[in-house]
């Protein structure tokens, strides 16, 4: 096996991380960049890093994804990046006609001290940026945080570059999407609409990454938020963030800039938290809840009860990001199951503060690990000190759950080993009848295949 | 059609045969310009896809968690037996080890992981970063080396430090500090290293046997499959078998001088290169004709079951045309050749490495009207594939999903091909593959086939 390596006996490492459970700050920078409408991403840094980050979005999506990059030299490291920008911001708008670039750094060009505010500013100040068009930028140090830093710092960039305000208030909310996949982006805006109220979603990957075989390769699909929605999230009546990690930074921005007030829910993911969402729409925009929001909720705690028999205190190992594992974590507590370990490699105080709560309450001798050395490595250990039922993470926990020979559920990024995420939301009510149904499924399969002959049920 | 343009700066990068006119040369070997939508990667990437198949290393990424994380177990680079190459170890740098430097991790982190781990050797890739902060990898590693007792080698593999090619090098580099440390007793007069193999699919084990058939003694497999052991006796084998030409050619140059091996290059796709490349082995051992002979018959054996199989696959292939857009240029010269012989012409071909020789050899190859092109982008490729009406395209993971929203079929001759295409029966898989791809009905529904509601 694989991962016959890994020993049971846990040491504590000071160096070194094995198999990690997170990846840099560009890669998340260039995902909520592919949520602007006709936006292309740039990165500021070598070559590889593009071509990394284009891979893994591509396996994720099975779409193509387009950004460009600096493709720094020895030279550039040494003088400075400025003129590679410079010239990247010819090149693209000139060849590949994008209406925003949104640039991102990277490590390297951290390091050596590139400042983006003032290299775009020179860019605008030299005539490069044609009218009607755009550049944005967000710094994403690799050496800090994790992807979903830098998936904040970009949604952070993009409400700070763009969001005015007229003075004139609109009838809209802003939705700031934490980290979700373009089918929760397009359940957002349905429950909106069901809902009654206007929003801004950003961003909003729908129509960008499951966009339809069409015959053409088209750089710029029809999906993402606009320029003028993210300009009018200035004069929006409130704000939603959808995660403290992940949202909440940029909805700070808005607040800040634009004095939009805002409010810090969790990504609705599960029953709870999917209840709170509503609400906080509910009060927000001083609207009821509609009968169809109400009866998609009556279906989940439905299935919750018909089927608790089947879940109470299953043991469940999971990983992943911040704003995704908290209610995730509410979620298997709320069907009875034991959230055993939690390991998350972002870091974060906010995070280990909330997550600690939530366990000290309903789960205090969980396993909990955020930050430096929060690896599969040590999630790998603790399940062979404690064995569990289930495995919930990306797609890097099939050699675990292979290992140990038990059920695994694809949850988070990067999945490269299936399809659906892209396609099926997992929040909201809907979307956690269909989490429920994955875990469920999960569960009595492995029931049925282990049940001996005179045990094996037909009725479950 | 609409005409969609060249990059400013690339038309030199870009070709369309034409015999009836003079044409200049294809200019490559450059830098990709600043701002484009490149395929390629960096350095970095090109040392860690060359050692990344010696299994019973660890390798170890300094630098920020992302250089790690993406090349995680990312090319089905198949082992015999360990696989600590599967696993991602990164020192995972902050920004306190940017400031105050990285090498106390770096040395905390090889203790820890040799002590884990118990590994034949460590390899440790510097990333971009690692080349700026200045810490002195090589005497951590010499520390950690006489301290543990098993070589620590460097890769200076720093991103930015030119092109994925400048990676192999330094890959190259490192293996050629293993080269000459092991011994050498016992190794026949009859044998080979095969170099530029990587094992993808267990091509390596298809292509050993061959040999092995031959009665030669393959000493090592660089890298594919690869064990330090071996690597350390390579020295002694009579002769060097260079597949993949970018990334070892100049390991194989190197050993010819430092050991006097001679060198070959060889490619093992395709009938015609397949079979050459048993041939021009055994032409190098003439005074054991029962080498040729061995190598005679196993061609003769396969091709007279592989030969008929192809008839079905050529028959629906016929006239259909083909777009190669891959790595290495020398990998194409054989996938034209391949094509050929299942009656698929090729309209596009392309690399992402090629050097001046590969590409005049690639136009001589080429039909008329073939648009031949050198570091491409998405733009070109879709341009190209639509103006040329091809139904193919053979390239890697950034570009399989182009083909898919273009609505025509698609072989992966890179990291993630799931079956081997090398060797006799490789030639049959790929064929295989690239029947289903073409022929496949879903293609009909794709709206620019007529597919629509």
């Amino acid at each position: 096996m694989l991962l016959r390596h890994t020993s049971k006996e846990v040491k504590v490492r000071e160096g070194l991380t094995i198999n990690p459970a997170k990846t840099c700050q560009p890669i998340g920078a260039m995902y909520a960049a592919l949520g602007i409408h006709g936006c292309l991403p740039h990165s500021h840094g070598s070559q590889g890093c593009c071509s990394y980050h284009r891979s893994t979005l591509t396996r994720h999506y099975k779409e193509p994804v387009m950004a460009a990059t600096s493709s720094f030299t020895e030279g550039a490291s040494v003088f400075g990046g400025q003129a590679n920008l410079l010239a990247a911001i010819d090149t693209i708008f000139a060849v590949y006609e994008p209406d925003i670039i949104a640039v991102h750094s990277t490590c390297l060009s951290e390091t050596i001290g590139d400042d983006l505010q003032q290299m775009t500013k020179k860019a605008k100040d030299d005539g490069k940026i044609p009218e009607g068009k755009y550049v944005i930028y967000a710094s994403t140090p690799s050496f800090i945080g994790s992807h979903v830093t830098g998936y904040a710092n970009m949604v952070t960039g993009m409400a700070t570059q763009f969001a005015e305000s007229t003075g004139v208030k609109k009838s809209q909310f802003n939705i700031i999407a934490g980290w979700m996949e373009p089918s929760d982006m397009r359940e957002i805006k349905r429950l909106a609409k069901v809902m009654g109220i206007n929003i801004v979603l950003f961003p909003d990957t729908s129509d960008v990454l499951d966009a339809p075989q069409t015959g053409k390769h088209v750089f710029y699909p029809k999906g993402g938020t606009t320029v003028d929605e993210l300009k009018s999230s200035g004069d929006s009546i409130a704000s939603l963030a959808l995660g403290s990690v992940s949202a909440e930074p940029a909805a700070i921005a808005l607040e800040k800039k634009c004095k939009v007030p805002f409010e810090t829910l969790d990504i609705p993911i599960g029953l709870s938290a999917t209840d709170r969402f509503i609400m906080a729409i509910s009060k927000v925009a001083g609207v009821t809840v509609p009968e169809e929001v109400t009866a998609d909720r009556g279906r989940l705690v439905d299935i919750m009860c018909d089927m608790e028999q089947y879940l109470h205190g299953k043991k469940v190992a999971l990983f992943g990001d911040p704003d995704q594992l908290l209610p995730l974590t509410e979620f298997l507590l709320d069907l009875s199951m034991k959230p055993v370990h939690i390991v998350s490699g972002t870091p974060g105080q906010r995070f280990e503060k909330q997550m600690r709560q939530l366990l000290d309450e309903r789960s205090p001798e969980t396993n909990f690990k955020s930050g430096l050395q929060a690896d599969m490595f040590l999630l790998h250990q603790w399940m062979k000190n404690e064995p569990v039922d289930l495995l919930i993470g990306n797609t890097y926990g099939k050699y675990m759950a292979r290992d140990e020979d038990i059920p695994f559920i694809r949850f988070g990024f990067p999945i490269l080993d299936r399809i659906g995420h892209s396609y099926f939301p997992n929040i909201g009510y809907g979307g956690s009848l269909r989490l429920l149904e994955k875990i469920l499924n999960a569960i009595m399969d492995r029931q049925d295949r282990d049940a001996l002959e005179e045990k094996f049920e037909l009725v479950m | 059609m609409e005409q969609i343009g060249i990059l400013e700066g690339r038309e030199r990068q870009v070709l369309e045969k034409n015999s009836g006119v003079a044409q200049a040369d294809i200019a490559c070997d450059t830098s990709s310009l600043s701002g484009s939508v490149s395929q390629r990667a960096c350095v970095f990437c090109g040392s860690r896809v060359v050692l990344y198949p010696v299994a019973d290393a660890i390798h170890l990424v300094h630098g920020p968690i992302g250089c790690a994380a993406y090349t995680w177990d990312i090319r089905g680079a198949v082992s015999s037996g360990p696989e600590l190459h599967r696993l991602s170890f990164s020192t995972d740098l902050q920004e306190m080890d940017v400031i105050y430097g990285g090498e106390k991790k770096l040395y905390k982190s090889l203790i820890e992981l040799i002590e884990q781990y118990k590994p034949k050797a460590a390899f440790i890739y510097s990333t971009c970063i690692v080349g700026l902060i200045g810490d002195d990898i090589e005497a951590v590693c010499k520390k950690v080396a006489r301290e543990t007792g098993i070589p620590v080698l460097p890769v200076h593999s720093e991103g930015f430090k030119g092109t994925k090619k400048d990676g192999y090098k330094a890959a190259c580099h490192t293996l050629m500090k293993l080269i000459g440390t092991g011994s050498t007793e016992d190794i026949s007069k009859y044998s080979i290293n095969i170099l530029g193999e990587f094992n993808l699919a267990g091509e390596a084990w298809i292509i050993r046997q061959y040999y092995e058939k031959m009665g030669i003694e393959v000493v090592a497999t660089l890298t594919g499959d690869g064990r330090i052991d071996a690597v350390r006796r390579a020295h002694g084998a009579t002769l060097n078998v260079v597949q993949c030409s970018g990334s070892m050619t100049w390991l194989a140059k190197e050993m010819e001088e430092k050991y006097g091996i001679p060198y070959i290059r060889v490619s093992y796709f395709g009938i015609e290169d397949m079979s050459k490349s048993l041939y021009d082995v055994a032409v190098k051992f003439p005074d054991r004709p029962d080498i040729m002979e061995a190598a005679k018959q196993i061609v003769s054996e396969e091709v007279k079951t592989l030969y008929p199989s192809l008839q079905k696959f050529k028959k629906a292939l016929t006239g259909k045309k083909a777009a190669i857009y891959v790595g290495g240029a020398f990998k194409t010269f054989s996938l034209i050749k391949a094509l050929r012989s299942i009656g698929m012409s090729v309209v596009l071909a392309g690399s992402q490495t090629g050097n001046q020789d590969d590409y005049a050899r690639l136009k001589e190859m080429c039909d008329e009207g073939t648009v031949i092109v050198d570091d491409s982008n998405p733009v070109e490729l879709s341009k190209f594939i639509l103006e040329k009406g091809a139904d193919l395209l053979i390239g890697g993971v950034k570009e399989r999903p182009i083909a898919f929203k273009l609505g025509i079929g698609f072989c992966d001759h890179n990291h993630e091909r799931k079956i081997p295409l090398a060797g006799f029966i490789g030639m049959y898989n790929f064929a295989l593959e690239v029947y289903q791809s073409v022929m496949s009905p879903v293609w009909q529904f794709a709206p620019r086939k007529g597919g629509t509601l």
